[in-house]
């Protein structure tokens, strides 16, 4: 085969074994990879408990990754989340995707749970699953280092083990596969990390057509002020966006009942340039470099955990910040989730939490310490075990990101949409309403919101499969990509051609959480925003978001993506995509 | 979705993109929506189930767009403009014979934009009519600047057809006439916001009015207290209300992260030359006559765009070579070096920037005297 390796290697932990599945080529042409394929193995056992040994946790490359296509270096991780219990999944860079390719392997699927806590070492094709009980524990870069020189590595730390719903997976150190909580699903598994380590090669059918495609990729990132301009995510990583979301009122402050943050300027990435003079870095295959590390190594926080612990908290100490991100880090948690949860707290009980009470909770909640235990349980838990359910910022029970929805309506809508709770990469409507590619779409408005959210969550759905890092499609597009696909692996393809199996992965993982009961009542936004305002000035006006148009948005999209009025899925639209419905769902 | 649809369809015509009621522009949310009841639009219609689309544009282009691009499309299946824009974004342009909707998203599956034989030309977006509007827009843009180029080329080397010269006559006399002179604009220096804010929305408006950019791109810039105020990427340069990004240039905010691409060619300009107003547009014989050369022997033949290293000028506007934005070739290396002592500097294939000291008047008299200039050597070059 041309860009897959076509084996995926399955791990038992309770029976201590292993197997080399070799996939038929049209199964990777039905999923692509990555998330689709992930979602495809994922089915047979989502009804599943997520903690249940059968629950499979599948670590899954595409077909780009370990070519020379561009920002194509990634991995995708899925099983059913702990925190929100659908469809659980997240993107993760580094070196890993690189690593699985290069050993032969487009994906793992490990079932099973060791007796003792364990680790899976894997060079080429060599599969050794080791005890690890030495590990427990150990914080995350204390594990990393006790494995270097073991290739890639994913692992969780203190939090997942401490059962931490919203515990993360570290990879290699600095990337973190932080939401939804998967590292509880390692934990599960007693299974504390993973090294892969490989010295093949991916094999690519036409590698000038490969180089062409990447040219006019090259050429597009150039072009994008947002990706390689002066003020852009290359020069000042994500956090570039910090000041134009507080610009655009946008930037959820004190647990979202504010909009503007008003110490954003010296919170901002520019006073991060000026306080650590951060070199560039990325992942393995890409050129824009949008991680930021100090010269002593320390991973700066990403635009979410800026906002999230800063604005959100009230916290104008970007030491405070960087530190409370090199501390979830270590944990192995969540830095969206644990902010909002500690906002969620300090709405609830009148607390301000700033400084070193940020790092202390955090603490806490890693070591399953006092109000920690609490914390852990993520904010819609905790909320609602303190009868205020309606001060949780989440989405189906996730925290939601660093955009404020009353400034962006197809975010809202997107926020509410998407299977796996709240989550700004699904559709990610920021690049249009405030970002302006492909072009600029009127953010406070939901005319044609619907229809464009269903079209970018088909594409990104495509990205994350082949898989791709979303940042390029600032600049780029599908039909860039199809031809890079169509390059590497030798399959006839179109922009188009991609987009139909994106919307059959979405789909899939409509009916995946169907079947564990997940419909309309679930894609909904917290009652804040649709009864108070955000923070209006400077001739913008941030008002509450029109409740019967952001269900009418909502009916809009549930026809164009071909549910019923509950948003669930149909038989018809489901064969249509060549899916089957489960007995769940009918 | 039907207010856009509308103001798309009414933009092709002020644009002279096509004629009075030609447009024919759909929108798709939950409903598919038409900004007029069309013949085509049945057959357009089967276009959304074909394409994972939300809008599209079709329209017979006006002239002289019309018959340029059924000149270009008669010629081969796919038309190849070697124009900046072209070579970034649409790539290049494929022709079909036929009006059905299976021939017409075989293209569109792959492309941005299908040019039907004797038809017109269909373009689509997946977030707004605007994005079919500017692959429209881009489209006639790209195919006017090859038409022009190609002429040029044949008439120096002696292979112009009598039909190429039969066209080239028709469209000659068809083309938009240049204003004879500029407008006055607002007087600067300007000192407070809001004096700057309407310098840089007026300049923009009347850069479209006078038919100085196509795709309604370009940009605008002005340099007021150590702040860089400067239209964003993509904005439409007659629709600049709310899209103008303040860059402070002491570096201590990102806010203008959704400025124009060519920020850092305006910053650098701005501090290179000590003048404070730039302006850049697409006119059409400055890109074409850029795109001129009569090296046939150099070994950068293929890339002149991003390697040509000889001195070229027309008369005293130098063309550098630059691609779009920050990359290893783009021209916010060439371009702001070039401008220092010179009223306006043609970057190959792309367009034209000039520069005011305290306010746009010379900035846009020089725009439009240059274009002029080469419009006027363009066709001294193919008489001779």
């Amino acid at each position: 085969m041309h860009g897959w390796t076509g084996t995926i290697l399955h791990i038992d932990l309770t029976a201590g074994t292993h197997t080399f599945e070799r996939p038929s080529p049209s199964l990777y042409e039905t999923w692509l990879g990555g998330k689709g394929l992930a979602g495809y193995y994922l089915s047979p056992d989502v009804t599943r408990r997520w903690d249940a040994p059968e629950m499979p946790l599948i670590l899954m490359t595409g077909p780009l990754v370990g070519t020379a296509s561009p920002t194509s270096g990634r991995c995708c991780v899925m099983s059913r989340s702990p925190l929100t219990g659908t469809i659980g999944d997240t993107s993760v860079g580094g070196t890993l995707g690189n690593q699985l390719k290069r050993a032969g392997l487009d994906g793992i699927i490990v079932r099973g749970a060791g007796t003792r806590m364990c680790g899976v070492e894997i060079v080429d094709d060599t599969v050794v699953v080791v005890d690890a009980e030495d590990l427990r524990g150990t914080d995350t870069e204390t594990c990393a280092a006790r494995l270097n020189g073991k290739g890639a590595t994913a692992l969780i730390g203190p939090a997942a083990e401490n059962g931490v719903r919203y515990a993360s997976i570290m990879v290699d150190s600095g990337h973190a596969a932080g939401r939804n909580g998967l590292g509880l699903v390692f934990a599960a598994k007693n299974l504390k990390y993973m090294t892969v380590k490989g010295t093949g090669k991916v094999h690519v059918l036409d590698p000038d057509g490969l180089k062409q495609a990447r040219e006019d990729v090259f050429r597009q990132i150039a072009a994008s002020p947002v990706l390689l301009g002066e003020l852009g995510i290359a020069q000042y990583g994500t956090g570039a966006l910090y000041d134009l979301m507080d610009s655009r009122r946008m930037m959820p402050t004190a647990n979202f009942r504010e909009t503007v943050f008003d110490r954003a300027r010296v919170a901002n990435a520019a006073a991060y340039k000026e306080r650590y003079a951060p070199k560039r870095t990325g992942c393995n295959g890409c050129h824009i470099l949008c991680k930021k590390v100090t010269a002593e190594g320390t991973h700066l926080p990403e635009f979410e955990t800026m906002s999230h612990f800063s604005a959100l908290l009230g916290n104008d100490d970007i030491d405070i910040v960087t530190q409370a991100n090199a501390l979830c880090n270590r944990m192995g948690m969540d830095t969206i989730s644990a902010a909002v949860t500690l906002a969620c707290h300090a709405e609830l009980t009148g607390d301000s939490i700033s400084g070193s009470r940020i790092l202390s909770l955090l603490e806490d909640i890693g070591q399953a310490r006092g109000l920690g235990v609490e914390l852990g349980r993520g904010s819609q838990r905790y909320a609602e075990s303190q009868g205020e359910p309606e001060l949780a910022m989440a989405v189906k029970g996730q925290e939601l990101p660093a955009y404020d929805p009353r400034g962006a309506y197809g975010m809202a809508l997107a926020y509410a949409t998407s299977t796996r709770g709240g989550c700004h990469l699904r559709a990610y409507p920021i690049s249009h309403e405030i970002l302006r590619k492909p072009v600029a779409t009127d953010r406070f408005s939901f005319a044609g919101k619907a229809r464009i959210v269903k079209i970018a969550e088909d594409a990104n759905a495509v990205v994350d499969s082949l898989t791709a890092c979303k940042f390029v499609f600032f600049a780029s597009s599908l039909e860039e990509f199809a031809k890079a696909y169509s390059a590497v692996t030798g399959v006839p393809s179109t922009a188009q051609d991609l987009l139909r199996i994106g919307e059959r992965i979405c789909y899939h993982e409509r009916i995946m959480n169907a079947r564990n009961g997940f419909s309309a009542t679930d894609d909904d936004l917290p009652k804040r925003f649709f009864a108070e305002g955000g923070s209006s000035g400077n001739a913008i006006d941030i008002k509450p978001v029109d409740r019967d148009a952001f269900l009418n948005a909502r009916t809009n999209y549930y026809a164009v993506r071909g549910l019923d009025t509950n948003g669930r899925p149909l038989p018809a639209k489901a064969g249509e995509l060549g899916l089957e419905l489960h007995a769940e769902t009918d | 979705m039907q207010k856009l649809i509308d103001k798309y369809a009414a933009k092709m015509v002020e644009a002279g993109l096509a004629e009075p009621g030609a447009p024919v522009v759909g929108g798709l949310d939950a409903e598919l929506r038409w900004n007029r009841d069309a013949p085509e639009c049945a057959e357009l219609a089967r276009l959304f189930e074909h394409l994972n689309i939300n809008s599209l544009v079709y329209a017979e282009p006006a002239e002289p767009y019309r018959s340029i691009i059924d000149y270009l499309a008669a010629q081969d299946d796919h038309v190849q403009p070697n124009d900046s824009e072209t070579r970034t974004f649409m790539h290049d342009l494929p022709v079909i014979d036929d009006f059905s909707a299976a021939s017409m998203a075989a293209e569109l599956k792959r492309h941005k934009s299908v040019i039907i034989r004797n038809r017109g030309i269909v373009t689509w977006g997946t977030v707004s009519p605007e994005q079919a509007f500017v692959f429209f827009s881009s489209a006639c843009f790209a195919c006017f600047v090859k038409f022009f180029s190609d002429y040029l080329y044949a008439a120096k080397q002696g292979t112009l057809t009598a039909k190429q010269t039969r066209l080239f006559e028709s469209v000659a006399d068809q083309l938009y006439p240049l204003p004879e002179t500029p407008p006055t604009l607002m007087r600067g220096p300007f000192t407070n916001e809001t004096d700057v804010y309407n310098a840089v929305i007026e300049a923009g408006r009347k850069t479209v009015e006078y038919r100085l950019v196509d795709s309604f791109f370009g940009n605008v810039s002005y340099l007021h207290d150590n702040t860089l105020y400067i239209s964003q990427t993509g904005s439409s340069l007659d629709e600049l209300e709310g899209c103008v990004d303040p860059c402070v240039l002491d570096g201590s905010s990102c806010a203008g992260i959704t400025a124009s691409s060519e920020l850092t060619a305006h910053r650098e300009i701005v501090l290179g030359t000590g003048r404070q107003a730039i302006l850049h547009g697409h006119p059409k014989f400055s890109v074409t006559l850029s795109m001129y050369c009569d090296k046939y022997g150099c070994d950068r033949r293929d890339r002149c765009h991003t390697r040509c290293a000889d001195y070229r000028a027309i008369d005293d506007v130098p063309i550098v070579p630059g691609e779009v934005g920050t990359g290893p070739h783009g021209l916010c290396h060439t371009l702001p070096p070039a401008m220092e002592g010179n009223r306006g500097v043609i970057v190959y294939g792309h367009g034209l920037f000039t520069t005011g000291q305290d306010d746009f008047n010379e900035a846009f008299s020089s725009l439009l005297s240059i274009e002029r200039l080469c419009r006027q050597r363009y066709f001294e070059l193919v008489g001779g």
